[in-house]
């Protein structure tokens, strides 16, 4: 059973890399990578600490809900781990 | 004369630049002369270094696809780990890391990236104009069937569509179905016939 995980809602301002359009939608795990520096801080010659980058599966039901063009396509991306909470 | 702002083709000609720099041309050009002036670099390793990547074409990202189709260890090396798979090659990635997502009769795949506009620059080359439109980007995940059809791809009816939004560290290059009736195509013959919109998941390679 693959990892089900939800993104975070919170809209900070700065150079963040999890769309917009995905935050509070839930999806399983589809790999895990990494990890790679936060780019959030590494964008401003900060230091980064590197985070697990997980591709995570959505159906095109969860992003779209009614609106889905087709209810079982599927949209990855990747997601840093601090962007993610795990859903029983 | 009445067009003489067209050209003979009857296109309009593109203006002269005489504006003044933009703030980030200026700032180009000083950063630029700057590391040529403390011998950083100089204008001759910048010039190679366009040259080198005016030299990436759709034809690197080809040779990965015939391999793949012609070559089972190899094919099995690039899905597991693209970015070593394809530097064995001499096709190297740098600091990013490649994964290839394969086509088959059931999955079709399609690249797009919301954020900006990452691309596998050392595979297919300079991103096309669309690849980095508001359009693209926003309509692919939104409704990536439209924006299929719109390139003249259909697909088999009970096909899923896999969308890879590349957010971050990755890079994805599509590995398209290989075409039927090319069973006795050599990888050379079969790289002829691998499109640059068949690796963005926009086409479908030609066929024989």
């Amino acid at each position: 059973m693959a990892e089900r995980v939800r993104v975070s809602t919170r809209m900070p301002i700065g150079h963040v890399r999890t769309p917009a359009y995905l935050r509070g939608k839930t999806g399983v795990i589809e790999r895990t990578l990494g990890p790679f520096p936060d780019p959030e801080r590494l964008a401003y010659g900060q230091e980064a600490q590197k985070f697990p980058l997980r591709r995570v599966r959505f159906t095109m039901a969860e992003v779209w809900g009614d609106q889905a063009e087709t209810p079982d396509d599927t949209l990855d991306a990747e997601i840093y781990e601090h962007w993610l909470e795990r859903v029983e | 004369m009445p067009h003489d702002h067209l050209s003979p083709s009857g296109h309009p000609y593109r203006p002269d630049q005489d504006h003044p720099l933009t703030y980030w041309q200026q700032m180009e050009i000083a950063l630029r002369e700057l590391l040529i002036e403390k011998g950083v670099t100089t204008a001759a390793e910048i010039q190679s270094q366009i040259e080198a990547m005016d030299a990436r074409t759709p034809a690197n990202g080809a040779a990965v696809v015939a391999r793949a189709w012609t070559d089972p260890s190899f094919r099995e090396a690039l899905m597991a780990d693209a970015s070593e798979a394809t530097r064995g090659m001499g096709f190297d990635i740098g600091p990013m890391r490649l994964i290839a997502v394969e086509n088959t009769a059931e999955v079709h795949n399609m690249i797009v990236c919301t954020l900006c506009s990452c691309y596998p620059r050392n595979l297919l080359g300079l991103p096309p104009d669309w690849y980095k439109s508001r359009a693209y980007r926003s309509r692919t995940v939104r409704e990536p069937r439209k924006v299929l059809a719109e390139f003249g791809v259909e697909l088999p009816p009970g096909t899923t569509v896999r969308v890879h939004d590349s957010t971050a560290d990755m890079r994805y290059i599509v590995i398209p179905a290989r075409p039927a009736g090319t069973e006795g195509l050599d990888a050379a013959a079969l790289a002829a016939l691998v499109t640059r919109d068949s690796m963005i998941g926009t086409g479908l390679p030609r066929q024989p």
